[in-house]
Parts: C-alpha cells; structure tokens; sequence
C-alpha cells in the first residue's frame, strides 16, 4: 500500500518543490552538524590536536595509542553488557508491567505516573540519591541488617566485577517506565475481535500473548530500542553520578574515556579516535536495523 | 604546525570577544567557587572591585575539581566569546599561555612588585616565557594528616613522625575496632595519598625525578614499587567501603570519631570548622610522617584572557585587586588554605593556618616547595591523568606492586 | 481518560489478580525510591545527615533547605538561590520545544504524504543524527556558533538544541502521520488546497496527541541539558542544570547535603509537573500512533 501523493500536474514549479524546500533546513542543518561534525572528529582522529583541535597530521598513531590504553578495552566491555542488559531488561520489564497494567487495573492512571516520573529526572538530581542508596554503608544494606537480618550484603558498587550491574539497575529504573507507556500503548491498539476469535478456539492466555499479541508489538520494540539504544550509547551523566567511573576504571563507558581523553586529559586526537570508533560501531548495528524498519513499510 | 594554527585559532577567538562581547568596564569570571564559604569569599574581591567602578559578571561552573569548567572554556574561547578572566590550575596556565591566549602582565606585576613577594614555585605556573600572565590566589597544600584527637588520646597513640610509627598508630586503631584510615576512592583522593607517600618514601629528588622531569628509570625504579607497597599498606587500613566516597563524608567519619586518620588537602579543614571543631582541641593538622619539612602544593590562579593588545583598565585592577594582601588574608583564611603572597600577616588565622603558612614560608626558603602532581601542578594533565589510572587501578587490587610500576612507565610514556 | 480505551477480553482469575497487584505495587517501590531519599534528606537538618541513617525520617523536620535553595544559597559569587535561573530556562526551553515541534510537524508531514524519491535516505539521516553523542560535538559546535554570531546568546542554545531535537520530533510526526489516512489529503487536492493549507486545516487539527509527546519528551531533555547549558550561555543565560550543578558540585567546599536534595527537586519540579499533567495525554498520544509503524 501506497501513502503516497504525487502531484499530477508538473505544471506548477513551486507546488512542486514546496515540500522538498520545508524538508530543506532540516536536512541541511543535519548534514553540516551532525555528518559535518562526524567529518571533522573523524579528521581530527589522525592531528596532533591536544588542548584545541590543530591540524598536523600524525597518520595511526591515535588509533595504536588507543587500543593500548587499558580503559578503552574496559570501556568497550562494558558497553556490550551495560548495553545489551539494559535493553533487554528495559523492554522485560517494560513489558510486563504494560501486560499487567492492561489487566483493568484500579488506579491505573496513578500507578503510570509512578512509573513513568523517572523518564522526567536527570542523572545530576537522582544520582546522589542513587548513590547513597546503593552505598552498602548507608543504603540498602544498611536498612535491611537495620531491620534485623544480619547476612543482608548488597555492595556491588563497590566491587570491581559486579559495579557495572549497579549503573543497569539505575538506567533501568529510568527509562522502563517509558518503555512500558509505549507496550501499554501498542496494547491498547491491538484489535480485540482476533483474540475473542482465538479464546473461543480455546487458547490459553500464556498462548494468546506469545501467538498473538506479542508479535503485533513489533513496532513499539522499533521505537523502543531506537530510545534505549540512543540513551544507553549516551550514558554519560549516569556513570559520572553513580560511580565516576570507578572502583577504578571498572564502570567506564566509552561516552566517559571520550569525554575524559578529548576535555580532562588535554588528548583530543586520542579522544577523536574514540569518538569515531564509537560512531562506527553504532553504524554498524543500527543502519541495518533502521534501514530493514523501514523498507518494510514501503 | 599545531602551535602556530592553535595560536591563529586563538587569535580569531580573541578578536571576536574584544570586539563583541566585552563590555567595557565589567570583568566576567569563569570559576569553580560556588560552595557557600568560598563563593562568600570572592565577594570580598567582587566588592572591591565595585568600588573601583568594574562592574563583575559571575559565570561559575563547578564539577571535578574545575575539569567542567575547564571544558566551558574551551567551548568558549573556540567560539570566539572568552571570559575576562579564569580561574585556573598548574599546567593548564601553561597550555594556554603557549597558545598565546594570556594577556602579559608584567608592568602590573613590576609595579607591585609580585616577583619578591610570590614564591619561585608559584612563579613557575604564574609566568610563561618570563611573562607575568596569571596572579596566584591561594596555595593549597596536599601533604596533610587531618586526626581526631579524642580517638588518638582514647588508644594513647602520640603525633607519629615517621611511616613506621604511622603503620604502628594505624594498627592500634584497627585492633580496637575502628577505622583507621578515613578515606574516599576517587582517583584523584588514591592520588593524593600516593603523592604524599612517594615523598615520604623517596624523598624530594626522588619525587622531582619521577614526577616532574618524568624520569623512565626512578618511575620504574624499587623506590617506586616501595612506595606502591606502601600504598597497599594503607589499603589494609581503610574500611570495606571506601570506594566512591565523596572526601567530606570521609572528613565526617573523622570528626564523628569513627576514623582516626584522614591524608588529605588543607581544604578538609572548612569541613571540621563546620562541624564546630577546633583546631588542636578537636582535631589535630600535622603534615604527612616523612614530609615534614616538604610542601606539596597546587595553587589557585586567576589567568587574565587577552583583549587585543594592551591589559585593559578593568582587568589590571582585577589583577591588583586580587593580589593585595587584605584580599588574600580574606580569602584564605574562609578557603582553608594559606596566602599566595608569603608577606601577608597570619594574625585572622587558626592554628591550622598559622602552620601552614609558616610551613609555605620555610619550605620556600629552603626549596622543599613542590608542585602536587595529584593536583596538576608536577607534570601535564594528560600525564597526571595517566598516572591516577596506574595508582588507582593498583589502590582497587586490578595490579600489584610490580605491575603497578612497569605500567606507570608504560602509561606516562603514552601520555607524554 | 485514556484509561477508559482499556478494553482488553483477556480475562485472569483472582489469584492471579493478586499476583499482578502485588507486582504492580513492588515496582511503585522501586520507582519512589530514590524519590523518598531525596525528598526525605531535604528535610533534615544536616547533624542529623552527617551523622548517618541517611535513609531514615527526619527526627526533626525542617523546611529550611528548601528555602535557602531556593533564594539564599551561594551558587557563585551571589547568593540567590536557584532563583535566578528558572526564567533563563524558561526562556531557552519554551522557543525551543516550539520550533522543534512545528519543524518536526512539518517534516512528518512531508515525508509522510509529499514522498520523493530519496526521502527514506532523508528520513534515515535525519534518525542517525539521534545517536551522535554530544560530547563530540562541542568544539565544532562553538566554533560554529562563534562565526554564526550567536555564542554566549539564548538564541544560539535555542538553535543547537533545535538542531538536535530534529530527529527525534521528526520520528515522532513521521510515524504518526503515517497513519493519517491519506485520502483526505488527496481529496483535499483535487479540491485545490495548497501544501500550507492542507497542513494547517487537515494535519493539524488532529495532531494533538503527537504533539503532547513531542512536547513532553522535548522538554524533559532540554530541561535536563546541562552540558550546553554550561558550554554555550553566557554568565547571564546559565539554565537551572547549570546553576543547580554549582550549587551540588563543589571539590573543596563543605557540602550541605539537604540543600542540594531541596535544590535537585525543585530544578525538576517542571518537568515533574509536565510529565504529572500531561502523563495520560502521553500514553493516548503513544497509542494514537507513534509507536505503530
């Protein structure tokens, strides 16, 4: 199917370009800041540019030093797992509580706004909070052994190999809430004659929603990992508040080392390097999957 | 060439900002004071310079240590719209100054004859090329233990002088149940101690070799891995929890007498003075076993930004403003630290400032004054930052004391 | 209410219902959580935070933080509390959640119901441009701003946040319009209606629920900007991110901790209030089409 309109006439220039002068500033604008700027920090990943960006050219060399530096590996690891577990448990969990929430649920209203206030609060008002909370000495553990159990130990931001799993909880804890509002939505918009039709055949609920449901949300997962992607490769503030990228160098972030090579270390060509590896990567996975979405709709 | 395009770039920047964004008469301030008692203290000088007819317009921006503010100015001076004046640290005068984004201050500083009343090792920062451009504030000293004198009293534990009697107090502490060391894992507090440390374990020339000339062979040398060890030692002393700690919830456990030790900045001092504590009372200042007679520092500095060719009226009262002697008792004596001018009378200070003002004096004198390479003031940040990386990771168990060192060779050369 | 749209046939049995209830009530707690530590510590004096059981109720209650975040605390040189700072927000975040929205209106619709050939590309650069991380891009941004003449202004954070709100609110209307059925647009046509008019008498009108979700999520994220915010304004434009940033971050000085907690709820408070207000509008909006292909 076709949403297309074409004008018919050709007669009328104007009529004819209007659209394509709207979409003009848009895409002229995006071109120079953002493929204009890609350009330039990819430039930039081969100068000797240090405290401003200068332009003598030094090949490689920002790349080899790159991947020397330890906190880049750690940064990229930890990515992948910040990454891929925090969409998958954003989606999880966004998921569920919409399936329940569609269940005529009293104070409905109520309970969304609960779940969906954190989306409204950056990381510079909730990560002290945050961070005293997971703080074993005078959070959550501390309340719990408080309480009479004495074994309670929660104090993974402490730990070198478990800290990074703090930093999903917090990001979770932000934008599940949204994700839900967006299952909840594409829910509601489900026709409900095709599952009275499977219930009279006798489906179970578990098969109603793994056959029928499920499957029909396909474009809320779309938009839902296109928000969760973009937040979780510009996780920057949350690492900063939570953990500063500690213990150690256990929690950074490559949107941290980026920032940290190019603004406190006085590196921009090494922090340029980063910046356009990191771009790369995010090309690498998510051209594919816009491209495929939206093909398909064609 | 970098230097030559970075200055064109700078010069672009600089044209801009004269020509549209200054207004004459007003002085803008980029800085990192915003906590109560500091930011106070800057009115004393904004108020002068009211009274001189300079209008000052307050651009604060806080976070890391002056690292966000650092960033905003780079933002800034690339678009052409550089402040009047910013606050800054060490080496960062100097990458600056060498993109030749400083205003030269020498008639200022001639007349009012700054070279004999600042010491040489601030002038280090404060001059570029045998140009005045900054005019120093404060200096800061790192290498001091902050102690609660009750808990020290309580286990019989005397002032230890030397890192065995430290390693002795610290176990007394520990077997009667309570924390040793009071200390926050942040990279740049691990580095603070490590620069205390490395002092007390090698030496003066030891700690100029590795950290300010960026010797291969001392950064790799036993010395080194000694004081790593010693790092380690202190590790067993601080409690389970330390990771992330913000210093002042650390200067808490001090002053609530959880801890007894804590290695750190004169600045942890407004925390026990707000806490109604009193010097020598409550709590005791003496500078880290083996230091005694060294200073590591970092100083305060305000840089004066060039607009066009001559220093303006505005800023050179700026300048004058900022270094006369009533401003910098002021100031000092609300910000913890010690004047930057050694001449200033120390009678509106405490106990704790009367030290180590006369600490600042003596260790100038005697050449026992260093630049803290925690704090920037010993080698580029881009080393400095290398290094927390290597003391840090070492502090959190990632290496031992061996690996800790060959990284540290590794790391600075990559850095430099 | 969109509430009231519920109208789901599955059916589940009253232990089952219990579950679900429980649940559902588990995660209000994780939710409030960090809510109650703050609001909770912004109660208390500071002995009483300082001396730990910072999770606990306040054993003497007291709204003076609040009052000092709000009109005495140091945040430079003054003391003016937050203040200050809310109408420099007000004034960056309003213009700017506008233009974004109508830009993003339009582009929606053009790309929806004026296809070319090339518009996906167009489409798919325009949502690339989502992922650039911003820390990238400040350097080259100044610098543009700089030669554009508008650095240290309102109107130059205006127009970055415009530049990279586009995609997002682009994606928004694009979906959504989608789902607009295009006949109407094509017997409008034939019925003479310009480009403008058929945006303005047909699109428009029913594009009330995307608009709310476009607001929303735009203004949230401006709000909350802080690096712009400090890089690009001036000493009289510094937003709320800013200021509340100076008065919660300080490396040297005393930290009263119930002061910043005042401080960091009240620097949300708007977009708390937009998300309140407007919260059940959002999920009517989401479901009237944004998240459908």
């Amino acid at each position: 199917m076709s949403n297309t309109v074409r004008s018919q006439t050709g007669n009328d220039w104007l009529r004819d370009a209007l659209p394509r002068i709207v979409l003009s500033p848009s895409l002229v604008i995006v071109l120079v800041f953002v493929y204009g700027f890609i350009f330039f920090t990819f430039y930039l990943s081969f100068t000797d540019s240090r405290i401003l960006p200068s332009f003598g050219l030094v090949g490689w060399q920002n790349y080899s030093r790159l991947f020397s530096i330890r906190a880049w590996g750690i940064a990229v690891d930890n990515l992948l797992i910040f990454g891929s577990l925090y969409i998958v448990i954003s989606c999880v969990i966004g998921l569920a509580l919409a399936i329940f929430l569609d269940q005529k649920i009293r104070a409905e209203g109520f309970i969304r706004t609960i779940y969906l206030y954190p989306m409204a609060l950056s990381f510079i008002v909730t990560g002290t909070a945050w961070k005293w909370f997971l703080d074993p000495g005078i959070g959550l553990q501390a309340v719990v052994r408080s309480w009479g159990w004495e074994s309670f130990t929660f104090e993974w931001i402490k730990d070198s190999d478990m800290a990074i799993y703090t930093i999903v909880i917090a990001a979770v804890w932000q934008t599940s809430g949204f994700v839900m509002a967006m299952f909840l939505a594409g829910l509601r918009g489900i026709d409900n004659e095709v599952l009275k039709a499977a219930q009279i055949d006798g489906a179970s609920n578990w098969a109603l929603y793994r056959r029928i449901v499920i499957p029909q949300l396909r474009p809320a997962f779309m938009s839902a990992f296109v928000v969760l992607a973009h937040m979780a490769i510009k996780s920057y503030d949350l690492v900063i508040a939570l953990t500063g990228g500690g213990p150690g160098t256990a929690t950074e972030l490559p949107a941290t080392f980026m920032y940290s090579y190019t603004f406190t270390r006085n590196q921009m060509g090494i922090g340029a390097a980063s910046a356009t590896i990191m771009l790369m990567s995010i090309a690498a996975i998510m051209v594919p999957y816009i491209w495929s979405e939206l093909r398909e709709k064609k | 060439m970098r230097l030559k395009i970075g200055k064109t770039l700078s010069a672009f920047a600089i044209l801009a900002a004269s020509a549209s964004y200054a207004h004459a008469g007003d002085v803008e301030v980029l800085h990192w004071w915003t906590s109560g008692g500091e930011a106070a203290a800057l009115t004393v000088l904004k108020k002068d310079l009211e009274s001189q007819n300079v209008g000052w317009q307050d651009m604060p921006v806080a976070g890391g240590g002056g690292t966000q503010a650092m960033t905003v100015l780079r933002a800034r001076v690339t678009a052409g719209n550089a402040p009047t004046a910013v606050q800054m640290l060490g080496f960062d005068i100097t990458d600056w100054a060498k993109e030749g984004a400083l205003a030269n201050l020498n008639d200022i500083a001639t007349a009012e004859g700054w070279d004999d009343v600042v010491p040489a090792a601030l002038q280090k920062f404060s001059k570029n090329d045998g140009q005045w451009v900054a005019a120093p504030v404060n200096v800061h000293s790192t290498n001091w233990v902050w102690a609660n004198k009750a808990v020290l009293d309580e286990l019989g534990i005397a002032q230890p002088k030397t890192w065995d009697e430290l390693v002795a107090a610290m176990e007394k502490v520990k077997a009667a149940g309570k924390t040793a060391v009071a200390h926050g894992g942040q990279a740049w507090q691990d580095a603070t101690i490590f620069d205390a440390v490395a002092m007390s374990t090698g030496g003066p020339d030891f700690y100029k070799a590795a950290f300010v000339d960026l010797d291969p062979e001392v950064l790799g040398s036993d010395t080194m891995k000694e004081a790593f060890d010693r790092m380690s030692v202190i590790r067993s002393y601080v409690d389970d929890n330390f990771s992330g700690r913000d210093w002042n919830l650390a200067s808490a456990m001090v002053i609530n007498g959880d801890a007894a030790f804590q290695f750190m900045g004169d600045w942890a001092k407004g925390e026990f003075i707000n806490a109604g504590k009193e010097p020598g009372k409550d709590f005791l200042c003496f500078r880290f076993p083996g230091t005694q007679d060294q200073v590591t520092f970092n100083s305060d500095q305000f840089a004066l930004f060039k607009q066009g060719d001559a220093v303006s009226s505005e800023q050179g009262a700026l300048a004058k403003a900022i270094m006369s002697p009533a401003f910098q008792s002021a100031f000092n004596v609300v910000k913890g630290s010690v004047p930057a001018r050694v001449d200033v009378s120390d009678e509106a200070f405490d106990a704790c400032g009367k030290q180590g003002m006369k600490d600042l004096a003596a260790a100038s004198k005697s050449g026992n004054l260093y630049g803290s390479a925690a704090h920037g003031h010993a080698n580029p940040a881009s080393v400095k930052n290398a290094m927390y990386d290597v003391i840090t990771a070492h502090f959190n168990g990632e290496y031992d004391s061996e690996t800790a060192v060959s990284e540290l060779v590794t790391a600075v050369e990559i850095a430099q | 209410m969109a509430t009231n749209a519920s109208s789901n046939v599955i059916r589940t049995g009253a232990g089952a219902r219990f579950v679900i209830y429980a649940i559902l009530i588990l995660f209000c707690l994780y939710y409030l959580l960090p809510l109650y530590v703050m609001v909770v510590n912004s109660l208390k004096p500071l002995d009483e935070i300082r001396s730990g059981g910072m999770m606990a109720l306040p054993s003497q209650w007291t709204i003076a933080p609040w009052q000092s975040a709000w009109s005495t605390a140091q945040i430079g040189v003054d003391a003016t509390g937050l203040r200050p700072y809310f109408l420099n927000s007000i004034l960056m975040v309003v213009p700017a959640v506008a233009i974004s929205t109508v830009l993003g209106a339009l582009n929606g619709y053009v790309l929806t119901k004026w296809r070319f050939r090339g518009d996906t590309i167009v489409f798919g650069l325009l949502l690339f441009g989502c992922f650039i991380p911003f820390q990238m891009v400040l350097i080259p941004m100044a610098r543009m701003l700089g030669l554009m003449g508008i650095a240290g202004t309102v109107p130059g954070l205006i127009f970055v946040h415009l530049v990279y709100g586009i995609g997002f609110s682009t994606l928004y209307f694009r979906n959504y319009y989608q789902q607009f059925p295009t006949e109407l647009v094509r017997a409008a046509m034939i019925d003479g209606a310009g480009f403008f008019m058929i945006f303005r008498r047909i699109m428009l009108p029913s594009s009330g629920p995307i608009a709310v979700v476009c607001i929303i999520w735009q203004f949230t994220n401006i709000w909350n900007d802080f690096l712009f915010g400090a890089s690009f304004s001036d000493f009289d434009s510094q937003p709320m991110t800013v200021a509340l940033n100076n008065l919660v971050q300080s490396s040297t000085g005393v930290k009263e901790y119930n002061v910043h907690f005042a401080g960091a709820i009240m620097a949300a408070l708007p977009t708390l209030l937009v998300y309140i207000v407007a919260g059940r509008y959002f999920v009517r909006g989401l479901m009237a089409g944004s998240v459908k292909g």
